[in-house]
This record gives structure tokens, sequence and C-alpha cells, in this order.
């Protein structure tokens, strides 16, 4: 009775299982394990090249097998990349770094007031506003570069670290996204409860609905992050001082001249390294709220 | 409630769109306001600023001895990408929002396109300026000027002629005598091809290289009579010179490389490619893309297409030119003339960014009569001075080169990999160019 029948009652939700459940076919799961490794291997491919090559000597770029090291030279080429121009390099990515946490951050916690404002308070015009906002999601940044240089020449800005900070600050998908997520995660009882305890709504907004809105946030901050670090049409066109370039224009400027000075090709390659591992390091540390936030709402 | 929303959005966003338009309109107004304060040569009251947009390396320290010998009129400078990577837009954004620097370098084949745009003060109303037009080679300051009498729209600052670099060692010990003209260097390649080699690398986008052998040749792409354009990409020497490297990339007598890359450098450095027909300034390039073949170069004049003939082409070269609307012409004139004509200046220049100069006297700077190690020891800037000279004035850019460049380099790669020939090429990139001029509303000829 017992062992046989819990093996023919085994044997029979096994069956049952087959018939009924959802089972994963084995094929489909190799096949699917194959495709996402080619496309690992595809996208890891070029980061893998460039650390190769920034471990190069700038002779051995051509003789010896581009996906293999050679000699190991990685402090010496780091070493010279910050010495080139008095540090230059260094005064790029400290620019950046500024842009972009600064920017990123503000941007972060103007996105969220604004839409946690469109989620919780009606007032007139709400939609309006909002549908507006959304409008300016499907504007290209580049489209608005020109524009935004006039403007910022009126007020002469231009080529001051404002001109690339202020524009940074805004940021259309971030509205909507924490919108959704305010309209999801905080309840509007909690919030009466707040006023009915005497809370104001500014401290409410900042002690009890920025962490219930957290991964929403985080994924904004992380949204903000990688374009404003990766910017790089609007610098090109505000910037003419070498000095607040970020990273990105500033290893641009030395791509153009490789020609005429060619150590740069070298020193664009570990500069490159160099430059997105802060990225790397954002993404590694932040990636579970970014995955909770995308996810939100979709199982309630 | 419905109708109302939407009412309200629309009237927002028309709101929104003429403001737009409205400030756009302001801010060029403003432009052509403060382009018509800057005119007169006349020097200005007091201490004068002055800003300088170059991407030249090491200009900076050049720059610092004009700022110490010259406590009134100081000059800041503003590096970036180079022209085409970017600065040239930028001039145009600045000029059309009113805050362009008061100097900028400007290539030769950019000029037009300024020039056509009225971005660009006549430096012929400043007598220094016209005074030192013959302190200058001919042909650059018939760039500078488009031939026109008593203008200038910028000044010269260096040059590009061009010459053959060749590897003296491999010439010598395989026999080959080195050529003196095309048809010599034709039967060269055929040598060298069955020795396993290249005799050169043809550049499928380097198309200013390529205008540079037309010019060699006599041809000229584009001609201004003052009212008109004429744009002739397939002139009887244009295709001549096309037909002659198709020919040579139709036998695989020359190999094709993107230039400028790895592998181009590796072509060089291993001795697969034996020659390269370059401007003064590829004298570094070569130097350290091929670090392994130092000592075994040497500089011989380009090939001719005649036997005795002695013209050189050029590939490159910028000025420095006055943009519309800086308040201190004839301050900026000053420096400008400084920069590309005093010794100290020109040596400098030399020994930051191996620039070479576009004066007369330029030529016999110190710095440029010394052999260089890395070709055997000889003193190769001999052989681009007497280049220099022997450039044809009559050469004339055409106000899109941007354009022309892209149109002709698309041709150029199908060809370079057996998809049509390089005289399609230029045809193809004729037709669009006259496209472009109309489109732009620049009077062309047909």
């Amino acid at each position: 009775m017992s062992a046989t029948g819990t093996a023919s009652g085994a044997a029979k939700t096994s069956s049952a299982n087959m018939s009924l459940g959802a089972r994963e076919n084995p094929f489909s799961r190799t096949g699917a394990m194959i495709v996402m490794g080619v496309f690992t291997v595809y996208f890891l491919m070029p980061i893998w090249w460039l650390f190769v090559s920034a471990t190069k000597d700038r002779s051995q770029f051509t003789s010896t097998n581009p996906l293999w090291f050679a000699e190991f030279n990685l402090v010496e080429n780091v070493r010279e990349l910050i010495d080139y121009d008095q540090g230059i390099f260094l005064t790029w990515i400290a620019n950046s770094a500024v842009y972009t946490v600064g920017g990123a951050l503000l941007g972060t916690i103007l996105a969220g007031m604004c839409g946690y404002a469109l989620a919780k308070y009606p007032f007139r015009g709400r939609e309006v506003i909002f549908n507006v906002v959304l409008g300016g999601v499907l504007v290209p940044a580049t489209a608005l570069a020109l524009p935004l240089f006039l403007i910022f020449s009126q007020v002469q800005l231009t080529n001051t670290f404002w001109s690339v900070f202020l524009p940074s600050l805004v940021s259309p998908f971030g509205v909507y996204l924490t919108r959704i997520y305010a309209a999801a995660s905080v309840p509007d009882e909690l919030l009466e409860a707040a006023r009915l305890d005497g809370s104001g709504e500014v401290r409410t907004f900042f002690s009890m609905s920025v962490r219930l809105m957290f991964p929403a946030l985080v994924t904004v901050f992380l949204f903000q992050f990688v374009a404003i670090w990766n910017n790089f049409f609007l610098p090109l066109i505000m910037l003419r001082d070498e000095s607040v370039f970020p990273v990105t224009l500033g290893l641009y400027s030395w791509n153009t001249q490789v020609n005429q000075i060619p150590e740069l090709r070298g020193y664009v390659l570990v500069g490159a390294l160099l430059s997105i591992i802060p990225l790397i390091l954002i993404f590694l540390l932040l990636q579970r709220f970014w995955r909770s936030g995308l996810g939100a709402g979709s199982v309630k | 409630m419905q109708l109302r929303i939407r009412a309200i959005s629309v009237a927002l966003l028309s709101a929104v769109a003429l403001a737009g338009c409205a400030s756009s309109t302001d801010s060029s107004d403003e432009g052509s306001d403060g382009g018509t304060a800057g005119g007169a040569c006349e020097p200005s009251e007091g201490p004068v600023e002055l800003t300088f947009t170059t991407w030249i390396p090491g200009i900076e320290g050049v720059v610092d001895l004009w700022n110490a010998e010259n406590p009134d009129i100081q000059v800041t400078v503003q590096t970036g990408p180079n022209g085409n990577g970017g600065t040239y837009q930028n001039f145009f954004n600045q000029l059309k929002a009113g805050n362009a620097p008061d100097l900028g370098q400007i290539e030769y084949d950019a000029l037009p396109n300024f020039r056509v745009q009225d971005g660009l003060v006549d430096l012929g109303v400043c007598e220094d300026v016209m005074a030192a037009q013959d302190d200058f080679v001919d042909w650059t300051w018939n760039q500078v000027s488009f031939g026109e009498e008593g203008s200038a729209y910028g000044v010269p600052q260096d040059a590009g002629p061009m010459a053959m670099f060749y590897r003296a060692d491999l010439f010598e010990e395989n026999g080959i005598p080195v050529p003196t003209t095309w048809a010599e260097y034709q039967e060269a390649a055929v040598q060298i091809k069955d020795l396993g080699g290249y005799i050169t690398n043809f550049s499928q986008s380097d198309i200013n290289q390529f205008a540079g052998l037309v010019w060699q040749a006599g041809g000229s792409w584009f001609a201004n009579d003052g009212t008109e354009w004429t744009v002739d990409l397939t002139s009887p020497e244009s295709v001549e010179v096309a037909d002659y490297w198709q020919g040579m990339i139709d036998e695989g007598l020359v190999s094709a490389n993107p230039p400028w890359t790895s592998e181009w450098d590796n072509a060089y450095n291993t001795g697969s490619d034996w020659t390269w027909i370059s401007a003064v300034w590829g004298a570094n390039s070569i130097a350290s893309g091929a670090p392994d073949t130092a000592g075994n170069w040497a500089v011989a004049p380009m090939p001719q297409w005649a036997e005795g003939d002695a013209a050189a082409g050029n590939w490159g070269g910028s000025s420095t030119a006055v943009f519309k609307g800086s308040e201190h012409v004839y301050e900026a004139a000053q420096f400008a003339l400084w920069l590309n004509t005093s010794d100290e200046a020109l040596t400098a220049l030399n020994k930051a960014a191996n620039l070479y100069p576009a004066t007369k006297a330029g030529a016999d700077l110190p710095a440029l009569q010394e052999g260089v190690e890395f070709y055997g020891g000889q003193a190769i800037y001999d052989v681009f001075a007497e280049a220099s000279s022997q450039v044809n004035p009559d050469f004339t850019w055409g106000p899109t080169m941007t354009q022309v460049y892209s149109d002709a380099s698309d041709g150029f790669k199908g060809a370079v990999t057996g998809t049509g020939t390089l005289t399609d090429a230029l045809t193809a990139a004729q037709a669009s160019t006259i496209e472009t001029l109309k489109s732009q509303s620049i009077p062309v000829k047909e």
C-alpha cells in the first residue's frame, strides 16, 4: 500500500503533470540557451577586445592576436594616459562624474516629484500637462541640442558647466515612470492618514512616499545616469573649452586627432576602458532595483 | 470636458511652438547686428581679449609666447575636435547665435563654405595683411583670396605639399629603379607584385588626397567666375587620374586597407606596402605607424605624368580666419599674422604639431634643414620645399566639400571592392554636388 501506492501515485501525478501542467521542453530550453550564449558573446566581445587592447603597447596592436594578451602593460598605459596633457583625462572624468551624479540625482528627484504630483493630486489640466510631458519623450535629444544652444547663447551660458548640467535635469520618461509607479504603490489612504497626523505634503513625500517609490526612483536614476554619462551631442555643441568637456567628448576629440598624434590611439582605448567602469559598477550595484522596477505593476 | 482638455492641450502646444519660432528669429537678428559692428580694421582702445578656436596639438604653448610679449592683446585658445569632427558645424552655430570666437582655424577646403555663408571678415581691409601677401607661397594666397584682388579671407598657416615616401632599402635590394613618372610607377608596381608586395595602399576615403593627385595633373574640380560655380569632377585630368588608379586596382597592384587604421599601419610596418604618395605631414604618420621600418625610408618627388615635368599636388593645410562679429579685427589680424609668419611661432608650430609653413621664408627655418633619422638621415624637407613651389595656384575648392567627399568616397569604396569604377564614382558625385549646390540656392552652371 505504502511504497507501491505512492510510486503509482507519483507516476500518476507525473503523467498528470505532463498532460495538465506547463512543462518545459528540453529542446526549447537548450535552444534559448544557445541563442542567449551567442548574443552574450556578441555583446561581450567588444568589451573583451577593449580590455585586451588597453593592456597592449601601441606597436603591438597590429602584430599580435587582437583577442589575446601580449605583454601586460595596463598599469603603464594608465599612467601615461593620466600624465598626458597635464592630466586632462582626470579632469574629464571628474566633469563627467559631476554632470552625471549631480544631474541624475537632481533629475530623479525632480521627475519623482512631478510624477508623484501628477499621480496623487487631482487638479484641472493634470492630464493635459501629462500628455505634453509624454510628448516630450517622443522628441529626440539631438533635435533639441541646437535650439538649446541658441537659447543658452542668449543668456550667455554656453561653454559653461550649466549648459550641459541644466538640460540633463529633464527626464520626461522619468516623470512617466514615477507617475505610474506612484499611482500603483502609494495608497491614498496612507496619505490621508499622514495628513490627519499633521504631516505636511513635502514631509510626507520625502519621508514616506519616496521609500514606497524607491524601485522606480532607482530605475529613473539608472536611466539618467547612463544617458548623461554617455551624452555626447549636447556637450559637442555647447562646449568649446577642453576643461569642461565630459569624458565622451574628450575621447572623441582625441580620436579626431589620431592622424596627427598617433599616440592618442592608445590613449583613446585605455580611456574608453576606464570610462565604462563607473557604468558597469553602477549597473551591478543597482540592478536588483532596476529589475523590480521594470516589472512594477505587472503582478498585482 | 474632453473637448476642453483637447482644446487646452492644442493651445498649450501651439503656444510653446510659436514661442520657439519667435526666439529663434530674435537670436538671428542679434547675430546680424553683432556682425556689422566689427567692420573696418582700426586698432581698439585699451586692452583687448581675443578668443581663438583651433585643434592644433600643442597650440597652447605657442599662444603663451604671444601672450607673454603682448600684455595688451591677450588670446584665449580653445581646443576640441577637428573641423570635420564637429568644430566647423559649431562655428556655423556660433555665427548664427552671435557668439563665434574672434579667430578660428579653417582648412583650405572648408574656406569656400564659410565664404559662401558670409561668416568671415575680409582681411583685405587690413593693410598689414595685404602687405604680407608676398610673404606667402602663391598658391596658398590664392586659397585664401579665391583669386579676388585685394581680399583675404584668412591668413595661410600651413601647407601640405605632396611627395612620394618610399622604402629605399626594398627598391635597392630588388634592383627596381625609383619611379619618376607614373608609367614607371606602374611598371615598378608589377615588379613589386611579383615579389609579393604592393606598391602602395589606395585610400578609399581620403578624397582630398585624390584631389591632390588631380591637382598635380593640372585639373581643378571647381571654378568660380564671380557669379556662378562650375563643378568639374569629371574633367579630362580627373578622369585620367581615375582611370590610372582604376587600372592599378583592377590588376591587383595596390592594397585597399582603410587608411588610418591598424591594418594600414600593419601593411607599412611589415613591408607589405612600399610607397605612400602623401603630404609633408605624413612623415610623422609613417614614423609612428611603422616603427619597425625606421631608417629604411626616403622621400622623392611625386611621379610625373610626362618625363621632365615638375608639378606637385597638395593635401591639407589650414588658414587662420577672423569671424564676422569680431569686435577687434585689427588685433585679431595682428595675431594671425604673427602666428603664421614669425619665425618663433612657425618654429614652435613645427615642433609641436609638425606643421609645414605656408610662407616662402618658412622653408628656410633651421628646424627644417636637418636630416630626419627615420628617413635614413635625409633632409626630407628639401624635397617638400621644392614640391611646394611646384603646386599649381589655380586649384579651387567648392563650397560643399564635406558632401563631395562623402559622395565620392561612397563610390570609391565600391570601386575598390569591385563594384563600379572610380570614374563612375566621380560622375555620380558630380551629379549630386550640382544638386546640393542648387538646393542651397548657390548659383551653379549645369
